[in-house]
């Protein structure tokens, strides 16, 4: 593309261009946006996964929007489905049948939706693990870690509201569900059911009320959403993963154009492309399988979208009996106890980069990446949260469960709940154990270098394994980070110490009572006058390296690193890596 | 700021701040890769690129020809193979251009890592002083601050202007009234078979069987249809008398070992339709609740809390089974005034 | 070394041709899972083998005439489509205790199940086996669906893959059942599932049911694979690691640096 009133008669491209940069100014655009440096590395794909499977449900809804008539008049059935013609259905079903049986490609469409609805939800649940666990949600990034949540419980909604559209027993089971424990609220729950429903159960109303929701609100706040969030990202920069050169003052990476454009762009033809394989090949919702809605009958196995499991799971873990009559009313915790635990789960996982920050008090920018074993306690918060998930999720399919493991439904049940306490427990102790262990070794390997495997006999006997440094990018990879240590409640200016100072203590103390420091250039250089002595005795035999004492502390590190290179050959593609990086990383000499 | 702020003045908060670290030694070299040492390769990758782009419109055409090529009778394989084949050309269409693409990108593009310098997203200090004389200036000019009558009346106005939306929302369903407390059940309501109607005569229901049953009447009713069956749906068992447990005040509400009971569940609404003819057990498939037939449905297991509501039925003069009355309490999951009057 | 990305297209051939064996695999299955029966004139030799064949496999259980123990009802009146459905499914003889009898290899031949089948019935009125023309999958699919969704699916599932049912026990799936069997498991009620009558559901309406059962047997599914008729949990755990799966081997892929 060009901007340029050269002697040549422009090309066609560049007219176009012309047009458009007189009109719009798009040069200075591109000028400011065209060379943007993005950073490279796989997880950082996920929420493009996630964009690009919204893309795609925008593309396949609207051609479904173009057969799909979210009406609830009973009609008879007479089209091409053997087993259902003659039944009477709604509307709703009857289209939803039409689009598979008798469009082109309208079964495929249907699955694309569909699966792509599934995808969009779980690369946007896989996106925020990933956010959480390296800490890209800190300063500057609280704000759009709230709008990517937000986006996430849209993405629920948005599939909830489809998933009742087609009006088959299986989503007419669900939305009785819903009915259900909208009436357990207390005071106004039957109010708003009528008002939802439009009277009583199942009523005439919900599809083409859902219907609206699902093809103009939900998706016009997606999208609001997401420019916001992809806006963010761009006044912030891409976070970095730490390494050698990754600074909070840098972004290292490639270029927008060409390279960006090529890979994320082709990335959307790939998300594309997967989707469109497995819906080609893979049946979802089999909506004639289930027939019309109607209250009476119900398949086993009923069960949500996999996105709405967890909160079903809720619902079933509820311990029996727990519905009271105080006062003259119905309290149904049985309903409200899940309904409340999961909106709290939803709470803390929204308003999670505010507690940390809280507790840590600190101020700066992050834009390098925590690696999670370097903030054990928020990774170990992560796995607990992960695995209270992950046991809801699994609780929404205990039938499932139990039959396929020929187990007894029940004890499914029990454990469930008992895990639903313990296993986070669990999970966060282990995890956090895990982390510091990892932490401890990469201090080891900082100090000492790693384990070769390789033993050599002293000269006066005494048996030693043989450990090689790391390169000094491998070495500022597992230095790069911060200790953080707890505070004590400290009084304020009238001398009291506040609850909230108290908290922020115990809390100081629960994050970091347990902590690895990183291992400074001071230790490494002093840990080293005990390698240099192996690395010569090691070296000697194979070339005649002087056994030098390290001279100066600074130096020692350098020398001991040259002659492992120079040793093991087959570590030569680190061998290169001993001149000092061009900034601009020229290719290598 | 206050004193108060005092104790976070350190912006690292907690953060240990160690002297000594490890220097950063910058970007690390960058590696050649085959295609740039090697002229033969580069060109292997560009035929690979290309090859690649050529495949994606190959798999475009496909869809096309499938379009035509299998078209959608009322044989369902048709659908099958349509769906299958038009998502074939399609995936290649779209996997060719995507991974033809990243391809391209990965060899032939340049792989060298750049930087470039990040900034505080902190306005600076002058931005921040002229936003603020900007409010000012926008306040004074204005006058908000200092028109407190203007000031309050826009914030009551404000306040008042979403509120008619609240009311025009209550328009969405009437009130629910005691729609929730009764049933299509009267006295002298025949039993009937779902879906069909075919009313049951007390003969037919053996020992172990399960009739699943809908008011007689109901599958003629045209728009009150489904929301009438939401409500009436009953499971109709027959046990041996001696296993029943009296129940006081219902000792005639089932007929020779003969019991009604409603088919909704108290926890959320699903269809309790599993009976275990054995156990005497009934199972809510959604959340598993579980209820003893024998012992007036109490809940033995799942997240329910109260039993399902009996319907009082017994024989008429030709041998049919005819409700006695309507249940005697609300069907379905509680709400909120459920218990009142 | 070097990096010929061939694979995409190997896999997509990979994929088509295991796609293409596994389908034509299933349809053989299909075709070969079928076989009737018919009842037949029961004959004093028959009865004769039956009640050796009873008192050698059955008896330490059910008792001598089939009169029940303690450890087994009693199957006087069960009838000999009772019998025949427990044991040519291999249900009896019982092996272990647990909730519920477990299908096992089928231990007698046709002949001696006839027998047996012919014994048991023998021992009091109960319902006989039903003719082929009664099991005979010619009915109303329409009507067949509406009542197996009405009386069978939540405890079967919608698609008759099968479901929970209380400590243990299940429903079993109803995939390429013989058609004699589902009736005779309407009819009978084997363990917990409940009878369903000719009063209930008449015999017009067991031979829809089976019609439809047939039809899904015999139609795969419109869209493609399915996925057990499991339902959305299937589908959930297919997105999360075959969908992210292969997506994040692509990511992988995109993000690692090229040689």
């Amino acid at each position: 593309m060009a901007n340029q009133a050269t002697a040549k008669k422009p090309g066609f491209l560049a007219e176009r261009a012309n047009f458009l940069d007189e009109r719009v100014g798009v040069a200075g655009i591109l000028k400011e946006f065209g060379r943007k440096i993005f950073p490279d590395h796989w997880s950082f794909m996920l929420g493009e996964v996630a964009m690009y499977s919204f893309l795609v449900l925008l593309i396949s809804g609207t051609f479904l929007t173009f057969f799909f008539q979210p009406a609830m008049t009973d009609v008879i059935y007479n089209g091409v489905y053997g087993p259902l013609k003659g039944a009477e259905m709604s509307i709703a079903y009857k289209s939803t049948l039409d689009i598979s049986f008798e469009v082109r490609g309208g079964l495929l469409m249907r699955q694309v939706h569909h699966w792509s609805a599934l995808l969009f939800v779980a690369s946007a649940g896989l996106h925020m693990l990933r956010v959480f666990f390296t800490g890209a949600f800190r300063k500057p990034r609280e704000i759009n870690w709230v709008v990517g949540f937000l986006l996430f419980v849209m993405g629920m909604a948005g599939g909830f509201t489809g998933y009742s559209l087609p009006d088959d027993l299986l989503s007419g089971n669900g939305l009785r569900i819903i009915d259900g424990m909208i009436k357990g609220v207390p005071v106004i729950g039957a109010y708003v059911s009528s008002l939802l429903f439009g009277g009583q159960f199942p009523g005439h109303a919900i599809v083409a009320r859902l219907y609206s929701l699902h093809i103009m609100i939900v998706p016009a706040l997606i999208i609001v959403l997401l420019a916001v969030h992809l806006f963010m990202v761009v006044i912030h920069k891409h976070t970095h993963y730490s390494g050698a050169g990754k600074k909070d003052n840098n972004v290292v990476g490639y270029p927008l154009a060409p390279v960006y454009v090529a890979k994320a762009g082709g990335f959307f033809f790939i998300v594309f492309g997967v989707i469109m394989l497995i819906s080609a090949t893979f049946t979802i919702n089999p909506v004639w399988n289930y027939g019309g809605y109607d209250p009476s009958p119900v398949s086993a196995g009923t069960q949500p979208d996999w996105y709405i499991g967890w909160l079903d799971g809720a619902l079933r873990l509820a311990p029996s009996h727990l519905e009271a009559g105080w006062f003259g009313f119905s309290w149904s915790w049985n309903i409200l106890l899940p309904l409340i635990i999961s909106l709290v789960f939803l709470f803390v996982v929204g308003a999670y980069p505010f507690l940390e920050k809280w507790v840590t008090g600190d101020e700066r920018e992050h834009h390098v990446l925590d690696r999670p074993r370097n903030a054990p306690v928020r990774t170990a918060i992560g796995a607990a949260g992960v695995t209270f998930y992950a046991v809801l999720w699994a609780g929404a399919s205990t039938d499932l469960i139990a039959t396929n493991f020929k187990m007894s439904l029940n004890t499914v049940l029990t454990f469930m709940q008992i895990s639903l306490i313990v296993l986070p427990i669990v999970a966060f102790w282990a995890t956090k154990r895990t982390a510091l262990s990892l932490q401890r070794k990469d201090r080891e390997i900082a100090l000492h270098g790693r384990e070769t495997g390789r033993i050599v006999r002293m000269p006066h006997g005494e048996y030693i394994e043989v450990h090689e440094p790391v390169d000094k990018y491998e070495l500022y990879k597992l230095t790069a980070f911060e200790s953080f240590a707890p505070t004590l409640a400290r009084p304020n200016e009238d001398g009291k110490i506040t609850v909230k100072a108290r908290m922020r203590a115990a809390l100081s103390k629960f994050y970091f009572e347990d902590r690895v420091t990183p291992a400074t250039q001071l230790e490494i250089d002093a840990s080293h006058g005990h390698h240099d002595e192996q690395k010569a005795i090691e070296a000697k035999p194979a070339k005649k390296v002087a056994t030098k004492k390290p001279a100066a502390k600074k130096s020692a590190a350098k020398p001991a690193a040259k002659k492992t290179a120079s040793k093991t050959a087959t570590k030569s593609a680190k061998a290169p890596a001993k001149k000092p990086a061009a900034k601009k990383a020229a290719p290598k000499k | 700021m206050s004193e108060k702020a005092k104790e976070h003045r350190y912006e690292s908060g907690l953060a240990v701040v160690q002297s000594g670290k490890v220097s950063d030694p910058g970007i690390e070299p960058h590696r050649v890769r085959m295609t740039d040492k090697s002229e033969k390769l580069e060109r292997t990758a560009n035929r690979q690129v290309a090859a690649l782009f050529i495949a994606s419109a190959v798999g475009s055409a496909f869809s096309i020809f499938a379009y035509f090529a299998f078209p959608i009778t009322s044989d369902l394989g048709t659908v099958r193979s349509n769906t299958l084949w038009l998502g074939f050309g399609i995936t290649l269409g779209l996997l060719g251009i995507g991974i033809g693409a990243v391809h391209w990108a990965k060899t032939l593009m340049p792989d060298a890592e750049v930087y470039e310098p990040r900034h505080q997203s902190r306005s600076s200090e002058e931005n921040r002083a002229a936003a603020i004389e900007i409010i000012k200036l926008a306040d004074q000019e204005s006058g908000f601050t200092r028109r407190k009558l203007i000031r309050r009346s826009l914030y009551t106005a404000l306040a008042m202007f979403p509120l008619p939306a609240i009311f025009f929302f209550g328009g969405l369903g009437p009130n629910p009234a005691d729609t929730l407390r009764h049933t299509m059940w009267r006295k002298g309501t025949r039993l009937a078979k779902d879906p069909y109607g075919t009313p049951i005569k007390a003969s037919e229901v053996t020992e172990g069987s399960v009739f699943h049953v809908i008011p007689e009447g109901l599958q003629d009713l045209t728009d009150t249809k489904l929301e009438e069956k939401a409500k009436a749906a009953v499971l109709l068992v027959r046990v041996d008398p001696s296993v029943l447990k009296p129940i006081a005040g219902r000792e005639n509400w089932s007929y020779d070992g003969i019991v009604a009971y409603s088919k909704i569940c108290t926890h959320v609404g699903c269809p309790v339709a599993l009976y275990e003819q054995q156990t005497h057990h009934l199972l809510c498939p959604c959340h598993q609740s579980t209820f003893d037939l024998t012992d007036g449905c109490k809940v033995l297991f799942g997240p329910a809390s109260r039993p399902l509501p009996q319907l009082p039925i017994t024989v008429d003069a030709e041998g049919y089974l005819i409700a006695q009355s309507d249940f005697h309490e609300p069907v379905g999951p509680s709400f909120w005034d459920r218990s009142a009057n | 070394m070097k990096n010929k990305r061939r694979s995409p297209f190997a896999a997509a051939l990979v994929i088509v041709a295991g796609l293409i064996i596994s389908g034509g695999s299933y349809a053989a299955a299909n075709a070969v899972v079928k076989h009737s029966n018919t009842s037949q004139a029961v004959t004093q030799s028959q009865l004769e083998e039956g009640k050796q064949l009873f008192l050698a496999n059955c008896a330490s259980c059910h008792g001598k005439n089939g009169v029940g123990t303690s450890a087994a009802p009693t199957l006087i009146g069960v009838g000999a489509a009772s019998a025949d459905f427990q044991v040519s499914s291999g249900r009896m003889p019982a092996q272990a205790d647990g909730p519920q009898m477990q299908v096992k290899p089928v231990q007698f031949t046709r002949e001696q199940i006839d027998a047996i089948a012919a014994y048991v019935g023998s021992l009091g009125t109960g319902p006989a086996i039903p003719s082929a023309d009664m099991t005979a999958a010619n009915g109303d699919a329409v009507r067949g669906g509406e009542l197996f969704r009405i009386n069978c699916a939540m405890c079967h599932n919608a698609v008759g893959a099968g479901g929970a049912l209380t400590e243990g026990k299940y429903a079993p799936a109803l995939k390429n059942i013989p058609n004699t069997r589902i009736y005779e498991a309407m009819l009978t009620g084997p363990q917990n599932m409940p009878v369903f009558n000719d009063a209930n559901i008449t015999p017009t309406d067991k031979k829809d049911i089976i019609t439809y059962l047939k039809y899904l047997d015999e139609n795969p599914s419109a869209g493609g694979y399915e996925l057990a008729g499991l339902g959305p949990v299937a589908e959930g755990l297919f997105i999360w690691i075959i969908g992210l799966g292969l997506i994040i081997g692509f990511t992988v892929w995109l993000g690692a640096k090229s040689n």
